[in-house]
């Protein structure tokens, strides 16, 4: 009893310590990432034997037994003194000028080039957080550059540049092109059609859903072949709009719908509180939207946007399905050439290709998740 | 019951009519069957200070909610400094625009700062030049006591800071009305003065205040009449003085009792 009966007064403040010490040093973190639980050691182990059995023969097939140059199937032949053969990186070399432009006049690639380079330097500043007045580039990006790339890869006659038919474009010409205008058309109209589905109004509710929900239930090969074969049927032939321009409706519409759920999966995420905070302030709905809800939603979602994005930049290759030589079709043409029919060009081909996707795609979600990232540290504590 | 209208005219007592900020007439809202509302009817001089007090569920946030049109309702009417509420949105936007509210839970825009919380509806509502707002909303946080969190993100902001940054971004619309819907409820015990004392500093400026509220103290100290409501109905309506010393409704009584112990 009397012990409990004592009083405690703390005399001095307890001092903060620091933290104790991690087991450092190399075999700390080994025991720590690799091996700290049986299960971990055999994850470890199969890893380890994979890498093994797969990096060195993909290295040696793809860099130490390549052929980096050469002028035909010869070189990249078995012959007794190489008989193991690699990947014919000379025939991409070859053919690279086809499938960057496909068969765009030869005199006039450099408008492709300024193109490139146009749009590389709009997405660089506009990805590029630190870089003065985005707002600009966002304008330069989403308004200027799609004008002026139009008369610029088109032709404008009137400024001496000849016009190019779209049926000459192609390969990453054609594949940027597709994706750039697929990402930058659905993003807006996605969170439209989203916006839309929540509305109070129901023919516009109506509509979303009936858009949403059609084209989302048909496959992309189908919208294309839609947009290609029935537009036609409705417009009169001298409206008609070209081949490219019809399969880029196509996949913009087919990317809306599937952004607009995303988006929604955004908006759900914003409390109610939000909204009524704007609102009670008096802002009206699009300025709410704009600058209150869509703000946090689209932040709360940039996984699943850019998720989206990279869905869409791949499902490009489809549109090959309506005559359009993309960089897959390019590609796939060329490797039937037979001045360069070996075993390893198919490969070497596809090879080429993956990687372009890859470096695309992974470059897309390395930057997300840099943003990300940088959000997160802003906005929380 | 009494008509409360008059009672304010005759204590006014300046010979004219007086001009109400707000009248809220026979007005009755359902959520599907259930009956929230039920026949309120309150006036609300300019300038007044109210505060509005009663068990929960009783549709004290529910009837300030009415006043800036958060909640619509089924029958009535609401008018708003001389502007009635009706399904005209360019009406809606207007009585917002002159009425500020502060909420239970903050509602700070997370993806701003402090001071971009403060400026956004002078800029995009008011159409004021960022300058200007920025000036105007730096003034309202000193008088919050928080111009040195400008620049932080509401998240890294205590509750009781949080909650005096919306009211500071409530009074960068110059509202005629404030409307509090219980701003202290969602505070830990050792912020509710803080926020308590900006709200009484407030209450000397002659802003027309409406306060939900649980704070007796807050309420003896600075409303000008009480209204008690419990089960959708407005039950008693005095006098700050007399509603806590001769409360006159057997429910109020109770209520008092058990808030004051």
């Amino acid at each position: 009893m009397t012990a409990t009966d004592r009083i405690y007064l703390r005399q001095t403040p307890a001092e903060a310590l620091p933290a104790p010490a991690m087991r450092a040093g190399v075999l700390g973190w080994l025991r720590a990432n690799l091996f700290s639980s049986p299960a971990n050691i055999a994850l470890t182990v199969i890893c380890a034997v994979l890498i093994v059995w797969l990096v060195p023969p993909l290295l040696r097939f793809f860099v130490f037994d390549a052929v980096w140059s050469g002028d035909d199937r010869q070189a990249c032949l078995a012959l007794p003194q190489h008989p193991d053969v690699g990947a014919c990186w000379a025939f991409i070399r070859v053919w690279s000028s086809y499938f960057v432009y496909g068969f765009y006049p030869a005199a006039e690639r450099w408008r492709v080039d300024l193109f490139f380079l146009a749009l590389a330097f709009g997405i660089g500043w506009v990805a590029w957080l630190g870089a003065p007045r985005r707002d600009l580039g966002a304008i330069y990006l989403f308004v200027v550059l799609p004008v002026v790339s139009y008369f610029l890869l088109g032709g404008l006659p009137l400024v001496g540049l000849v016009s190019v038919p779209t049926t000459q474009w192609g390969g990453i010409l054609v594949t940027i092109v597709v994706a750039t205008v697929g990402i930058a058309a659905s993003l807006p109209l996605g969170i439209l059609l989203a916006l839309g589905r929540r509305s109070a109004m129901p023919a516009v509710k109506f509509f979303s859903v009936i858009f949403i929900e059609f084209v989302r239930g048909v496959p992309l090969i189908t919208v294309l072949f839609m947009a290609s074969v029935m537009l036609p049927l409705f417009v009169p032939d001298r409206f008609a709009p070209d081949k490219l321009v019809r399969a880029l409706i196509g996949v913009a519409l087919f990317a809306s719908a599937y952004m607009a759920e995303v988006a929604r999966g955004g908006l759900v995420s914003i409390p109610r509180g939000q909204y009524e905070a704007a609102q009670a302030l008096g802002l009206p709905y699009w300025r709410m939207m704009g600058l209150v809800i869509l703000p946090q939603a689209l932040q709360v979602t940039l996984p699943n946007i850019v998720n989206t994005f990279i869905g869409l930049f791949k499902d490009t290759t489809l549109v090959f399905i309506v005559g359009i030589f993309d960089f897959l079709r390019t590609i796939e043409a060329a490797r039937g050439d037979p001045h360069w029919i070996t075993p390893v060009t198919s490969v070497t081909g596809y090879a080429f290709a993956a990687l372009f996707y890859f470096v695309c795609c992974c470059g897309m979600s390395r930057y997300t998740r840099n943003v990300e990232a940088r959000l997160a540290r802003a906005h929380r504590r | 019951m009494k008509d409360v209208a008059t009672t304010v005219a005759t204590e006014r007592s300046d010979g004219e009519p007086a001009k109400w900020a707000i009248e809220i007439i026979a007005l009755n809202k359902w959520y599907g069957e259930f009956h929230v509302l039920r026949d309120i009817n309150v006036s609300v001089a300019c300038g007044e200070r109210i505060v509005i007090c009663g068990p929960s569920g009783g549709g004290k946030s529910t009837m300030l909610r009415c006043i800036n049109r958060l909640e619509d309702w089924q029958r009535g009417r609401v008018i708003v400094d001389g502007k009635e509420l009706t399904d005209d949105h360019r009406q809606i936007l207007a009585v917002r625009r002159e009425v500020g509210m502060v909420f239970q839970q903050f509602n700070l825009f997370p993806h701003l700062t402090v001071l971009e919380n403060c400026t956004l509806a002078p800029i995009w509502v008011r159409h004021m030049p960022k300058k200007e707002a920025e000036e105007l909303a730096m003034r309202y946080l000193t008088r919050v006591k928080i111009p040195d969190q400008a620049l932080k993100y509401p998240a890294r902001l205590s509750g009781g800071q949080q909650q005096r940054v919306a009211i500071a971004r409530a009074l960068c619309m110059s509202p005629n009305i404030m409307l509090f819907d219980e701003p202290t409820s969602a505070l830990d015990p050792e912020m509710v003065k803080e926020v308590l004392d900006t709200m009484l500093e407030l209450a000397g400026d002659g802003i027309t205040m409406l306060v939900v509220t649980h704070e007796m103290g807050f309420a003896r100290q600075v409303a000008d009449r009480m209204i008690f409501m419990a089960d959708g109905q407005i039950v008693e309506i005095n006098g700050t003085k007399a509603f806590f010393d001769h409360p006159q409704h057997e429910r109020t009584r109770l209520f008092l009792k058990q808030v004051l112990h």
